[in-house]
């Protein structure tokens, strides 16, 4: 228990610090960290099921639900409200997840990467099809209000990383205690062995299921936040590449700790920024070595540099 | 477990230091950019340099806005650009991948603003990228010149723009064009099929063309549309299907590599026999087709670019520069880039701003303008001086003795092709074009 506090009071500390760093950050950086952490928020997801047992290539489905909430949200019912919007795209997003998630939660291994890929897919091809919503053009997200702001009139690229940082650290001190609870480590017992669980008198089946339904929930908020700060949604958020690259950022940052996605994703997001920024003919093989680098290396993950330390001071 | 556990101590102090260092260039980095020195005119040119749109259209106006560039900064371009620089500046061109969607390339967008301190941006190919980054250049207050998407929602989502320009015309004014060729050069034709890629360029190019027609050629029965996936590759499907429908006319929005293998498949199978192929966006393979389309065949390069440039000194000047260092004519991608880049440079020079023009002098000056251009006059004309009027050019492709031309051009006033301002482009052609003049 002590242990666990010590990791909410980081938690928390670094939320603070980041915050009150990005008041002194360029603009670009402020932007480029509110993407990581909604970037990272979908990641978590993603590592939620990994602990599981089970590699999701089909989280973009959710990242897009929650993008298109927020984008219909605003222009077909008028809401402005920017938690009101990503409340919306939880509750559409758990809707369609607990309906999903009767199927995918029965298929193991390369079925459920598949059948996730398919899901994700077949929003993918509904919304190409939808003239209305202007196909793979997308449309544009309204400008939102939160509470007393304005984003029309304020700094709404300030606000929207204040409010994916409040989001992601109650999301994260959530998940802390989630993976510690009993349901949380069910999940990892199926990884080892599903049978034994079975044995045990746990239902493997519900705590999957349970298991999914939260982390497409988290990913439909890193969609909403991804759609609130860049101000457009596009069907590519539903396609296949986009789920790769969140489970290439869980693998990147390991599933040791809350904290390795968010990590990780703020490094990609630089690595790839900084390289097509440095060799806009060639980013494409800067960030593939430098990531190929990082697997090889550390292969549990970015967040086995800092588990390592532990492990040698004790 | 047991990796980790075995790893050695150097491997951990190297990997360690290798991050550090990584990341504290990253910072470095980040840091000096920002330090600029405001001697020169910093732009940013937004285009594909690599996925499928690279090679037909990305690498092109790649190409041809380096040309100019470098024309610029020597002052060798002909009148009325011949002054060296921009405003006296020199200037200076950071180019940027338009590859990963919308998100990215907002991210990128604030990057080149920001980080990079351009003062300008130039680019966007893709209508979905133009969409997104339109409204963040009016929160960025940053002018920017949209030199190639088609989108027709633009300026209509993007109500009263400061700093956003359109360079080049929309799908709109393609699909009208294309079906006023065909009223006044195939009024006979009645049997319509169309092959389109299946995404929003495709579906809207579609929707445009059919409009139009049931307003020219109302006699004319729409039989078939086929919508494969983008770079799907091979038609052969699509192209049975066409064949049974028994087309006259097959009119087709797939750009680059699509549309030349749609060509030479439906060419080898005979389609294109029986009927005549309009390819909206054929001019890009004007030079690249060797006959393997038939003579014939309607092409249209979005207005009067590539091998529909009119002559003038400076379609000249760049067809032949531009032919010299790359081994081929300029297609449209190529003369379209030339032409933002030549906008901001007019622009530039009469901001009457002292040093470097800033967003508001530079979007002031190009607002409502006509400047001289590659492809003519242009006139800022449309959406509150910010959207080019221009010509659209339909005309037939013919290779004879290894050349290839386009012959029976017919050009259609901007007027005739583009909605005037506020209209919805759709509505404007369900109403019958009112306020058009096409003389």
């Amino acid at each position: 228990m002590m242990k666990a506090d010590r990791t909410e009071l980081s938690l928390i500390g670094v939320a603070i610090a980041v915050a009150i760093a990005a008041q002194f950050s360029p603009n670009w950086l402020v932007f480029t960290l509110t993407l990581a952490i909604s970037t990272g928020l979908v990641v978590m997801g993603v590592v939620m099921l990994m602990r599981a047992g089970l590699v999701s290539f089909g989280q973009g489905l959710f990242y897009c639900l929650g993008g298109y909430a927020v984008g219909l949200g605003g222009r077909f019912l008028g809401i402005t409200d920017a938690l009101v919007l990503i409340g919306l795209g939880v509750v559409a997003t758990v809707a369609i997840a607990m309906i999903l998630g009767l199927l995918v939660t029965r298929y193991r291994e390369i079925f459920f990467a598949m059948l996730s890929l398919a899901f994700s897919m077949i929003l993918y091809g509904i919304l190409v099809k939808s003239h209305g919503l202007g196909s793979t053009d997308g449309f544009g997200v309204v400008d939102w209000t939160l509470l007393w702001f304005d984003s029309k009139t304020g700094d709404s690229a300030n606000m929207a990383l204040m409010l994916a940082i409040a989001l992601a650290l109650l999301i994260a001190l959530f998940l802390n205690r989630y993976f510690k609870s009993s349901i949380g480590l069910a999940c990892e017992a199926i990884r080892e062995n599903e049978v034994r669980v079975e044995y045990m008198g746990i239902s493997r089946q519900q705590t999957l299921y349970i298991n999914y339904v939260i982390a497409a929930a988290i990913g439909s908020v890193g969609g909403s936040m991804t759609a609130l700060a860049a101000g457009h949604v596009d069907p590519t958020m539903a396609y296949w590449t986009i789920s790769g690259e969140f489970v290439f950022i869980a693998i990147l940052g390991g599933t040791g700790h809350v904290a390795a996605p968010f990590i990780a994703a703020l490094i990609f997001t630089l690595v790839r920024t900084y390289a097509i920024e440095l060799a806009p003919n060639a980013w494409q093989m800067i960030l593939g070595i430098v990531l190929l680098l990082i697997i090889l290396f550390l292969p549990k993950g970015i967040w086995s540099l800092f588990t390592r330390k532990k492990g040698a001071a004790s | 477990m047991k990796t980790t556990q075995q790893r050695t101590i150097w491997q951990k102090t190297l990997l360690s230091t290798a991050t550090s260092v990584a990341l504290a260039s990253a910072g470095v980095m980040g840091l000096a950019t920002t330090a600029h020195a405001q001697d020169s005119f910093k732009v940013g040119f937004v285009t594909f340099l690599s996925g499928g749109a690279s090679g037909p259209f990305g690498v092109p106006a790649s190409q041809g806005a380096k040309l100019v560039v470098e024309a610029i900064n020597e002052g060798t371009l002909p009148a009325p650009y011949d002054s060296v620089g921009v405003n006296g500046l020199q200037l200076e061109m950071v180019e940027v991948d338009e590859a990963g969607g919308p998100t990215k390339q907002v991210e990128e967008y604030r990057n080149l603003v920001q980080r990079q301190n351009v003062n300008a941006v130039i680019g966007y190919i893709s209508s979905g990228d133009c969409l997104a980054v339109g409204p963040v250049a009016e929160e960025m207050q940053t002018f920017t010149i949209a030199f190639d998407c088609g989108t027709s929602r633009m300026f209509e989502e993007l109500e009263d723009p400061k700093y956003v320009f359109r360079t080049g015309l929309d799908a709109v004014a393609d699909n009208v064009g294309a079906a006023r060729y065909l009223a006044e050069t195939r009024p006979d034709a009645k049997r319509i099929a169309g092959i389109q890629q299946n995404y929003a360029w495709g579906q809207d190019s579609w929707q445009d063309f059919t409009l139009a027609m049931e307003q020219l050629m109302p006699e004319a029965e729409i039989v078939n549309n086929q919508t494969p996936q983008i770079f799907q590759g091979s038609y052969g499907t699509e192209i049975s299907a066409l064949q049974t429908r028994r087309p006259e006319i097959v009119h087709s929005s797939m750009w680059g590599g699509d549309m030349e293998s749609f060509v030479a498949q439906a060419n080898a199978r005979g389609l294109l026999a029986q009927a005549t192929a309009l390819l909206t966006t054929g001019e890009s393979g004007l030079h690249r087709f060797d006959g393997q389309a038939p003579n014939g065949t309607i092409l249209g390069g979005r207005g009067p670019f590539g091998g529909f440039m009119p002559e003038n000194d400076l379609s000249e000047w760049f067809s032949k520069a531009y032919e010299e260092k790359h081994g081929t004519p300029p297609s449209y991608p190529a003369s379209k880039a030339a032409q933002a880049i030549l906008a901001l440079k007019y622009a530039a020079d009469n901001s009457d701003a002292d040093g470097v023009p800033s967003s508001e002098e530079l979007a002031a000056a190009l607002k409502g303008a006509k400047f001289e251009s590659v492809s003519g006059t242009v006139n800022m004309g449309l959406a509150g001086g910010h959207q080019a009027v221009q010509p659209m050019l339909y005309g037939e492709y013919h290779f004879e003795d290894g050349q290839a031309e386009l012959r029976n051009v017919k050009s259609y006033p901007g007027d005739c092709v583009s909605a005037p301002d506020g209209y919805n482009a759709q509505e404007w052609i369900k109403e019958g074009f009112p306020g058009s003049s096409c003389d």
